[in-house]
């Protein structure tokens, strides 16, 4: 059986238009762009603009508001502690969600560290940012706000723009994580009214190793890497051109095909989605019902550990992801890291168990032949699964479960 | 085969559980474990002239955690009670080929339910 992959939220393949927009700039026009002088830098130092214009037109922000980095990660990392740095003056309070991504709660500890005050916001069943908890937490001493545009583990798309408008009307700066939006659906910086804005462009069958940080005009930002007078200032160190062409490529191609991809994604989803809720009992899908991106379905089923469900959809050749860290850090050094996700915790799943969820996230390529066959599969592995569960059998004869829901 | 974190002995438990069920008027029943650590494991036993003659189980857990339990249910039956609670942690990870650093507990979980069920068997014995 050919690989069902439903795991596009990790990665997806890079699109061989871009692959081949990439070759030449490793032999041929290997130059380095900042040697604009000589021929052989003037190539790719032109090959870096056309890139750098097509992802400023993905998100409708201007050419020399898009800074490269090397990953979604170093946007987030150059984001958030370059803002902080720059504007310490004004305050050190510093609010993130409860679902950010790690590259963005990882950075508590450190900015604490350095002098910072740092937050969290609330989040609802949904994974919704909950407003009334983000005006709550306002102090006169914040200076800035992360929350993630969409949620990759659960699908929720966040307000950005409302949560903007309330930020600026409190001179408030406003970080978004964009690695799962842009390129998969429209994102628009100006209108969603951001000051920062992270793009990458493996999520949309773009190279890995390569990412973006949208800097609005006139926000002060202090670089996190010193070095040569690379990306205007804003981030040392020899581009990787060919990285780069392709992400610029990837743009151009996501522009084109965005709402036909959407499209097949909705319907795809849908069937997922409405064949999952008729086929399992017990199943709870996470996230925003309707706010959530294309081809995104994330749900625990009672009863039936995460780990064990990943495994057997494997083994059953169909990739998927699983928001328990007891699979995600089955390499982890010790069991210190089989930590519940921070994710599912905040939306509320029961915080006793580590079920862990499966996310299904589909791309431009899968069909429905591949939904169907995941259908077909799993009422046989949750069933398999439930009859080794001592919890399931006290369930059955008692109707009590092991925890609160 | 799977190119995983796991052993190909650990995979072969997983996708073919040994003993996998309940023993109704089992002599021992041990659970340990619980939702929060992603991991229940349930030890059924038949005991006779002290004596491991039959061993089933129910696990709730990932994929080191169903085979810790297949493999303990091998490894101790036909056993006397003496010999089964020499059986280590480590013995069942190394009967499994190894197990990754943080899968480790799951070993762990094997060899307490078995003393768990034990204990359950001594105190029956004793009451009864």
């Amino acid at each position: 059986m050919k690989r069902v992959y439903f795991d596009h939220a990790s990665a997806t393949p890079v699109d061989r238009t871009v692959l081949k927009s990439m070759e030449p700039y490793f032999i041929e026009n290997f130059g380095n762009p900042s040697s604009i002088l000589i021929e052989e830098g003037a190539i790719p130092h032109r090959a870096v603009e056309e890139a750098r214009e097509e992802i400023a037109l993905l998100v409708g922000a201007s050419k020399d508001e898009i800074i490269f980095t090397s990953s979604a990660t170093e946007s987030n990392n150059l984001a958030v502690k370059g803002l902080a740095l720059a504007n310490r003056d004004r305050g050190r309070r510093i609010l993130f969600s409860d679902i950010e991504h790690y590259s963005i709660i990882n950075q508590a500890d450190f900015l604490r560290g350095i002098g910072f005050e740092i937050d969290f916001v609330k989040v609802d069943i949904n994974g919704m940012l909950d407003m009334e908890d983000l005006k709550r937490k306002l102090t006169k001493d914040t200076i800035l706000v992360s929350v993630m545009h969409a949620n990759l583990e659960i699908g929720t798309i966040e307000p950005i723009k409302e949560m903007a408008y309330f930020l600026k009307e409190h001179n408030i700066l406003f970080h978004s994580d964009g690695a799962g939006t842009c390129g998969t659906i429209p994102v628009n910086v100006k209108d969603l009214n951001v000051d920062t804005m992270t793009i990458s462009p493996h999520q949309f069958y773009g190279p890995k190793g390569i990412a973006a940080l949208y800097i609005k005009k006139g926000v002060r930002l202090t670089p996190i890497v010193q070095g040569g007078y690379q990306e205007m200032g804003y981030r040392a160190g020899t581009e990787n051109v060919p990285a780069i062409v392709g992400f610029g490529k990837a743009a151009r191609i996501a522009m084109e095909e965005m709402d036909k991809r959407v499209e097949k994604l909705t319907l795809l989803s849908k069937r997922l989605w409405e064949g999952l809720a008729s086929s399992i009992d017990y199943i709870h899908f996470t996230g925003h019902p309707e706010k959530r991106l294309p081809g995104h379905v994330s749900f625990w089923i009672e009863f039936v550990e995460g780990e064990s469900l990943l495994l057997w959809l494997n083994l059953n050749s169909i990739a998927s992801s699983s928001g328990s860290a007891c699979s995600s850090n089955v390499l982890a050094i010790d069991e210190t890291g089989l930590k519940a996700s921070h994710v599912l915790t905040a939306i509320g799943v029961p915080p006793e168990i580590c079920h862990g969820s499966i996310a299904f996230s589909l791309g431009k390529d899968n069909t429905m032949e591949e939904v169907e066959h995941t259908l077909s599969v799993m009422p046989g592995i949750v069933k398999r699964l439930r009859d080794m569960s001592p919890l399931y059998e006290r369930f059955k004869k008692t109707g009590v479960r092991d925890y609160k829901l | 085969m799977p190119q995983g974190p796991y052993s190909d002995i650990v995979m072969d438990h997983f996708m073919n559980p040994r003993n996998m069920g309940e023993i109704e008027n089992a002599d021992a029943v041990g659970e340990v474990g619980n939702p929060a650590c992603g991991d229940v494991m349930k030890l059924y036993l038949k005991i006779e002239d002290g004596k491991i003659v039959d061993a089933k189980f129910k696990t709730f857990g990932c994929g080191a955690a169903i085979a810790s339990s297949s493999i303990t249910t091998e490894m101790i039956k036909g056993k006397t009670i003496d010999e089964a609670l020499k059986i280590s942690n480590e013995a069942v990870a190394e009967a499994l080929g190894g197990l990754p650093p943080a899968k480790q507990h799951c070993s762990v979980l094997a060899e307490e339910a078995l003393k768990v069920a034990i204990e359950d068997y001594n105190k029956k014995k004793g009451s009864g």
